[in-house]
């Protein structure tokens, strides 16, 4: 394939998980100076090994490919840095940027429980839920991501959800 | 999908997690820094030295991707950085002006990729 092929589709590949990768970047290290950050040498990394990856993944999509790069950079920034989110995701004014009126109306403590939540997990389940729900990957592609089989992730995503809702109801002062 | 789950739950944390759009002066960045990218070969790219960009020798490569990196069929979105490249033709007052201010953006963009 030649160069000018390999940047065309490097183009359509960076158009369409722009959205993709800066989301899974927020939700992941919890501010939008680190995200902005990780999702740019996430797409410079991707760039420098493109041709490779649309070599080996044999025409399957290279979306889980991507979210593992920036998955495996995220690890080294909190290695370097040892330290954990900074800015709670679930800050008032975060939230008002990312959701709907009607969102923030009906539910904002719930939704606000539930970030917190997820912030508790152990990190495989919470990158697992937010592959699911901000990004809307399915089993397949979580598992390719993350490197596991479609069944170790199908349970993973089952075991996230339920602790993250014993987590959430125990915040509520329900029954866990 | 998951059995035992209220499906309400599931609802709620989709809505918890709604995808979180990229600050558009990112994206800007991101655009212009791989259109410099794939009009340079990686290799160039590896070797760059930063100090050969004072031999007014080597400028032919970098000015001529910083000019022509907003052509047509080069692949990566454009329009951020032809409005980058207007700019600067607005802004200088010779021809000289507008390559020294286009080699001096190319090379603010090879630095960022470098320091990485």
């Amino acid at each position: 394939m030649d160069k000018a092929e390999l940047d065309r589709q490097f183009s359509e590949l960076y158009r369409a998980h722009l959205r993709d990768v800066y989301s899974y970047a927020y939700y992941r290290v919890g501010d939008h100076h680190d995200a902005e950050d990780l999702t740019e040498q996430t797409f410079l990394q991707a760039y420098r090994h493109f041709e490779r990856a649309v070599r080996e993944s044999d025409g399957r999509p290279l979306r889980p490919w991507l979210i593992r790069i920036a998955h495996n950079l995220a690890a080294n920034l909190y290695r370097d840095r040892s330290r954990k989110p900074q800015t709670p995701i679930e800050d008032t004014g975060t939230l008002r940027t990312m959701h709907t009126t009607e969102d923030l109306v009906e539910g904002r403590d719930e939704l606000a429980r539930i970030l917190e939540g997820i912030k508790e997990l152990p990190d495989d389940r919470r990158e697992a839920l937010i592959m699911r729900f901000a990004l809307g990957m399915d089993n397949r592609e979580i598992a390719r991501a993350m490197d596991r089989s479609d069944g170790a992730t199908k349970v993973l995503i089952h075991r996230a959800i339920k602790q993250l809702e014993q987590i959430v109801s125990a915040r509520q002062g329900g029954p866990a | 999908m998951n059995e035992g789950t209220a499906p309400d739950f599931e609802g709620l944390l989709r809505r918890a997690l709604v995808p979180v759009e990229p600050p558009e002066d990112l994206a800007e960045r991101l655009e212009a820094t791989l259109t410099n990218l794939t009009e340079m070969a990686a290799e160039e790219l590896d070797a760059w030295e930063l100090s050969a960009m004072r031999d007014p020798r080597n400028w032919v490569r970098p000015v001529a991707a910083a000019a022509i990196g907003t052509a047509a069929g080069a692949g990566l979105v454009v329009l951020r950085v032809r409005t980058q490249q207007k700019r600067h033709r607005a802004q200088a007052a010779t021809d000289a002006e507008f390559v020294q201010r286009m080699l001096h953006a190319a090379g603010d963009e090879i630095r960022r990729v470098l320091r990485r």
